[in-house]
């Protein structure tokens, strides 16, 4: 089973790489997103995966017959998910800001705090037809 | 209370954030909430700095649960000492924000926010808990998410859009980094994780596991080459925000770099602490090559902020307890001076209307006392005797005369003198020429703002003087962190109790002994 696992994180990292070095700031966040997700899955993975051993004391014992699956890392996932969810939600909307105000989303014309004479920004309908189109 | 003293850094500003909330009606309220519970902050973190000063690294095992199963809040010296100076810095930007922050970033809940970041800061510092360390990194960050687009300008959000996305990719490194260590050793806490990893019979993983906390926290204290998030957003937000995350942000990263390279990551330390040399060197000569090209005020402090990383990753490269030392009181020198720059910077601004230097001028004509209060902090942080950076650059150098790792201190001491240029750059141009001609002044800043401006710039000046001319016990104290820091053991028994600590002992020395010497670059 952890095969599988190490196989699905490792593409969710090669996805969310390629997605992260795209110059759509929109695409970026969503690398991100799968970043997130894929570090998720990895802490799962590593929490040793024991299918179908809830870690419940069965009636009569004081412990779980071991193996039972390790709650510790779903827990920490649980977190990490909340965190991220939030995070997630900042990310969007400050590009949703950003887009209003700059009118793009191509990260080589954003140069706002770093103006540069060539690559100043067009005005926002022309941009909008550029992410249409893209 | 005295059980609840590590707490209390956390628990105050958490509770003024939400009291400020409550107070979002009234502006006015609000400020004082805001330097309110920056006051109780500080006097909360002098309190927990005397204490462990009088009795040793204090640990409160939270709701009771035994380390390692619950999360430990562990203050030792170091803790203690960073906690204090997040105290400091957070009464100082609260006052000059006063008279800083426009009124809608005020009623958009500005001192809340500045107190979670303090929340979020003095947690990272205080969490003997890997995953907690996490959590409290998000704390921080959201809030200076926030903060850094607070007011919603374009050059705001494109700066912040950078920062977010970069601090991200910082975390889920982070989160690797966790999620494997846990997958090797079952364990989170970090004076166990000391035990666990020291007899880990697979060094080769467990220095890989390094590198993911190596470019986790290197992204967040901006080290070669992954600091060009910082000068692309640092100069955007108001010179109050800029100053709080010039002072304390960058560090949260070089103090956690430290905490887990002198507390977990010490089996390799030939490849993993020269790797962090060279980091260290190429650090300091990028970030000040980089603000002699700028041309504004708070871009060159930027770069120098770089820069200066650089000398504290240095510190802990080279591992020596003298080299440590080093590393913690340079910490200590740079927080006050940095953030006390940015804060000259902003009134040069606010007087002159500008921060681009071409446009500055005649500010010594002016205001002479504005020109004594920038160049005790400019002097210090290039190094002029006898200010407080002038020592912690002795004891760096000395510290790598000593192990013989003569290229590292050739590169800081030139780094050194390309500070003061860059320092001496902003003296002549916004200080020494005259104001250019037919520049339109802003108008005049009221008597009772320029107090609240001028207030913490003068006190900040007058801790480093403190530091640079009563320097031994802020010396003695950075001695003793040091020493905590080479020998992990008192840590782990504080941690864990008497019996774990001995394992420690036994296991940790030959580890530390290892010089890095030998591959210096």
């Amino acid at each position: 089973m952890e095969p599988v696992f190490a196989i699905v994180v490792g593409a969710l990292f090669t996805a969310s790489t390629y997605l992260m070095l795209q110059r759509n700031v929109l695409k970026i966040v969503f690398g991100l997103v799968l970043l997130s997700n894929a570090a998720n899955l990895l802490i799962f993975t590593m929490g040793r995966l024991t299918p179908v051993r809830p870690p419940l004391v069965p009636e009569g014992a004081t412990v779980p017959i071991p193996p039972f699956a390790n709650a510790l890392p779903q827990a920490l996932i649980l977190t990490a998910i909340v965190i991220s969810f939030g995070l997630l939600a900042f990310s969007l909307v400050l590009v949703y800001r950003a887009y209003q105000e700059i009118g793009t989303v191509d990260s080589d014309r954003m140069q706002e705090e770093e103006p540069h004479p060539d690559l100043r920004t067009s005005d926002p309908a022309e941009s909008a037809a550029e992410i249409v189109g893209a | 209370m005295e059980p609840l003293l590590p707490v209390l850094p956390l628990l105050i500003p958490v509770a003024t954030a939400i009291i400020a909330l409550f107070a979002w009606r009234s502006r006015a309220l609000q400020r004082w909430v805001g330097v309110g519970g920056a006051v109780a902050l500080l006097a909360a973190s002098i309190a927990l700095l005397l204490h462990v000063r009088r009795a040793g690294i204090t640990v409160l095992q939270a709701g009771s649960w035994p380390a390692p199963f619950g999360i430990s809040i562990v203050a030792d010296h170091l803790s203690a000492a960073m906690v204090l100076i997040t105290g400091v810095m957070g009464l100082a930007v609260a006052v000059y924000s006063l008279a800083d922050i426009d009124p809608p970033r005020e009623r958009f809940a500005y001192y809340s926010l500045l107190h979670l970041l303090l929340a979020g800061v003095n947690g990272a510092f205080l969490t003997g808990d890997l995953f907690n360390l996490y959590v409290w990194f998000e704390v921080l960050l959201i809030a200076s998410f926030v903060l850094l687009a607070l007011g919603g300008t374009r050059e705001q959000l494109d700066g912040a859009l950078k920062y977010v996305a970069m601090n991200l990719v910082s975390s889920a490194f982070f989160l690797v980094g966790v999620g494997l260590l846990f997958g090797l050793t079952g364990t989170l806490n970090m004076a166990d994780l000391s035990l666990r990893v020291a007899t880990f019979e697979q060094p080769g993983l467990v220095t890989a596991i390094a590198m993911c906390f190596l470019v986790a926290f290197g992204i967040k204290s901006a080290v070669f080459p992954l600091f060009f998030w910082l000068p692309a957003s640092y100069h955007t937000p108001p010179v109050a925000v800029s100053a709080i995350f010039a002072g304390l942000l960058t560090k949260v990263g070089v103090y956690s770099l430290i905490r887990v390279f002198t507390l977990i990551f010490v089996e390799d330390v030939g490849y993993t602490h020269t790797l962090i040399l060279w980091i260290a060197g190429l650090t300091m000569v990028t970030g000040v090559l980089g603000a002699a090209a700028q041309h504004e005020i708070r871009r060159i402090l930027s770069f120098h902020i770089v820069s200066q990383i650089g000398y504290m990753i240095m510190g802990l490269a080279l591992f020596t307890p003298l080299a440590l030392l080093g590393a913690v009181f340079y910490i200590i020198h740079h927080i006050i001076v940095k953030t006390n720059l940015f804060l000259v910077g902003g009134v040069v601004q606010r007087l002159s209307g500008s921060s681009e230097l071409s446009l500055t001028g005649g500010m010594y004509r002016a205001h002479p006392w504005l020109a004594v209060l920038f160049l005790i902090p400019a002097l210090s942080l290039a190094g002029i005797p006898p200010l407080s950076g002038f020592w912690a650059k002795l004891l760096l150098v000395r510290a790598g005369l000593e192990i013989e790792s003569y290229v590292i201190v050739v590169v800081a001491l030139l780094v050194g003198v390309l500070t003061l240029f860059s320092m001496t750059k902003i003296w002549a141009e916004a200080f020494w020429k005259p104001i250019p001609p037919d520049t339109p002044l802003p108008p005049p800043i009221n008597r009772r703002a320029m107090a609240l401006l001028v207030a913490p710039i003068a006190a900040l000046a007058a801790l480093t003087l403190t530091i640079g001319l009563w320097t031994e016990p802020f010396l003695a104290f950075a001695e003793r962190a040091a020493a905590e820091l080479m020998d992990p053991s008192g840590y782990v028994r504080a941690v864990l109790g008497e019996q774990a600590g001995a394992v420690a002992s036994d296991t940790a020395t030959p580890a530390a002994v290892t010089t890095v010497g030998a591959g210096e670059p």
